[in-house]
């Protein structure tokens, strides 16, 4: 047995049970303190963890049922990155809120193991248990703040609507097991070789798994948990949401539908056409009356998930590539957008309407030249990374034949840009309020590391598009 | 008659459905939508006891187990959540969870 595959996921659990006892221990220095510290032993655990994924070995372990490729290393970073930059953000905001808790970083940690077994995930019995840490985690993360309504409510909404997501999962799961008298992803793919022989009760299983994954990444018509959670959700918590487990989420998709499934690309196909136009579609029209701006990045998420699902309808080792390359770009500009919000306080009080930004050009140029950035970025303006994103989408689809994909893709975008382009418009020809209160120096770093990625990326494309190309070719070869 | 697989399946799509109409037709109470979620769980678990009998095979009886231990997490951190919620509205009837809307 090789248990060596899954070293990081190991490492990193031992790691978040050990800085939970430290935290404990130490509990007659809780408070910031004590957060702080365990915040910083969590990073540290991340950066080792990211050391181990890239010296690890690839191979298929634990009797099948987890494996490690160039595609889940390729997602691991990426999920690392995301959860490394979202907690980074919440270590100012959560001070200044009084909810600086060590359980904070613990949680992140936890939830980002669960990530990292979903994108490694071999059998049906791995993904769902990578599923439900990471949930689970997640559930706790959306009401931290526990003492205010709109946070235990968006917990409240997120833990329903998830745990009926798992349910239908689940089910999808046990019809698969039951038509095909196996979970192991390997003998599935091997079992359909022939898609003429497959059950109806087995293609029903595989709708109730895409239902329920569509849940995870907040697919219309999965997608109304989304606007209430984020709003709801403590702002660097909803900046983790639509980061790392995003990329997970969708990664697992991608795993099952190339794995398992890949041999009934005809079945799903239709299904995630139907799923990814309907996302790009809801996410660029509702956006638009929005007033709150945390709201209207879920529509927005809501959107960018609709692109990557792109790729994956086309099915070809192009689109997934695209996939990779989209998740890359939209974590980075994501995380930046969030630095900007969370940066929006004024007298300690955080903020979080569109109108509050009027003025901001005047009062802070850095934060509204960020802000600029992610947000053509998002729009999917040359020459910011969000236009490389959709264009390999894009070119895959167009590639394959799928005319209508694209076109759909492109108009939306365009429809989005207004969106978009408001909340410049808003920053810099808006008569202003006052200034914001002095942003804390970890905000305006990853600010501005976001923003140098979001705009430079054009200059270094190369190492990015060629993982994703490798990554791409392990599913879809 | 005898009980086949096709008794079990029948059983636990009945239960999934009722699961399923629990969380949303139900305009009582958030501890009803927590007992849906459980009879949703318990229809999986019936269905992979049924498929693993049915198959001679024991993965679906694994897998139960492992629903089994999900389950009784998810209702732990269910119910806090629900507890910290009721501290700050008050209530718990579905009808006032509609502080965010849109």
């Amino acid at each position: 047995m090789n248990w060596t595959t899954a070293i990081p996921e190991i490492f990193l659990s031992v790691a978040g049970l050990a800085i939970l006892v430290f935290g404990v221990l130490r509990g007659r220095y809780s408070g910031p303190g004590n957060a702080l510290v365990c915040s910083m032993l969590v990073l540290a655990s991340f950066a080792v963890a990211a050391i181990l994924i890239i010296g690890g070995n690839h191979g298929i372990g634990y009797n099948g049922q987890f494996t490690t490729d160039a595609f889940s290393s390729y997602a691991k970073l990426l999920i690392l990155a995301g959860a490394a930059l979202g907690l980074v953000l919440s270590l100012d905001y959560n001070r200044l809120e009084g909810l600086a808790r060590f359980e904070f970083p613990v949680l992140v940690l936890l939830s980002t193991v669960g990530m990292m077994v979903m994108v490694s995930a071999s059998s049906m019995m791995t993904l769902y248990l990578g599923l439900e840490l990471q949930s689970l985690s997640l559930y706790v993360l959306a009401a931290f703040a526990r003492d205010t309504l709109r946070s235990s409510e968006a917990g409240l909404k997120f833990f329903v609507l998830g745990a009926l997501a798992s349910g239908l999962l689940l089910y999808g799961i046990s019809l698969v097991y039951g038509f095909s008298g196996t979970m192991d992803f390997n003998v599935l793919a091997r079992s359909f070789a022939d898609p003429a022989g497959v059950a109806p009760g087995l293609i029903v299983g595989v709708v109730f798994i895409v239902a329920g994954l569509a849940f995870k990444i907040s697919a219309v018509p999965f997608h109304m948990w989304t606007p209430d959670v984020y709003e709801g959700a403590p702002t660097p918590v909803t900046g983790f949401f639509s980061t790392a487990p995003k990329v997970a989420a969708i990664c697992l998709i991608v795993r099952l539908m190339g794995t398992p499934f890949g041999h009934l690309l005809a079945s799903w196909q239709q299904l995630i056409v139907l799923v990814s136009i309907a996302s790009m579609v809801l996410g660029s029209l509702a956006a638009i009356g929005q007033t709150n701006i945390k709201r209207l990045m879920a529509y927005s998420s809501i959107g960018h998930m609709g692109y990557a699902l792109i790729g994956l309808a086309v099915g070809t080792a192009e689109g997934v590539r695209g996939v990779l390359i989209y998740m890359v770009t939209y974590v980075f500009m994501n995380a930046g957008t969030f630095a900007c919000l969370i940066a929006m306080r004024r007298r300690g009080i955080a903020l979080d309407k569109i109108s509050d930004l009027s003025g901001l050009g005047r009062t802070d140029p850095m934060l509204a030249g960020w802000m600029t950035v992610f947000m053509f970025s998002m729009a999917g303006i040359p020459p910011m990374s969000g236009f490389f994103g959709k264009l390999y989408v894009f070119l895959a689809a167009v590639q394959a034949g799928m005319w209508t994909l694209a076109v759909i893709g492109v108009l939306t975008s365009v429809i989005g840009a207004y969106y978009y382009l408001r909340i410049i418009k808003v920053m810099y020809f808006d008569e202003g309020g006052e200034a914001f209160d002095r942003r804390p120096m970890s905000l305006s770093v990853v600010a501005a590391a976001a923003g140098l990625f979001t705009l430079f990326f054009f200059v270094f494309p190369a190492p990015f598009v060629g993982a994703a190309q490798a990554a791409a070719r392990v599913l879809f070869g | 008659m005898e009980v086949g697989i096709t008794h079990y399946l029948v059983v636990s799509a009945i239960l999934l459905v009722l699961g399923v109409f629990g969380i949303f037709l139900n305009r009582k109470n958030v501890i009803v939508i927590l007992m849906s979620i459980e009879l949703i769980l318990l229809a999986v678990n019936l269905n992979f006891v049924a498929f693993s009998a049915a198959l001679n095979d024991l993965a679906g009886q694994i897998m139960a187990m492992f629903v089994l231990t999900v389950a009784a997490a998810e209702a732990a951190i269910g119910l806090a959540i629900v507890v910290v919620y009721f501290r700050n509205r008050g209530s718990i009837q579905v009808e006032d969870v509609t502080l965010m809307k849109g």
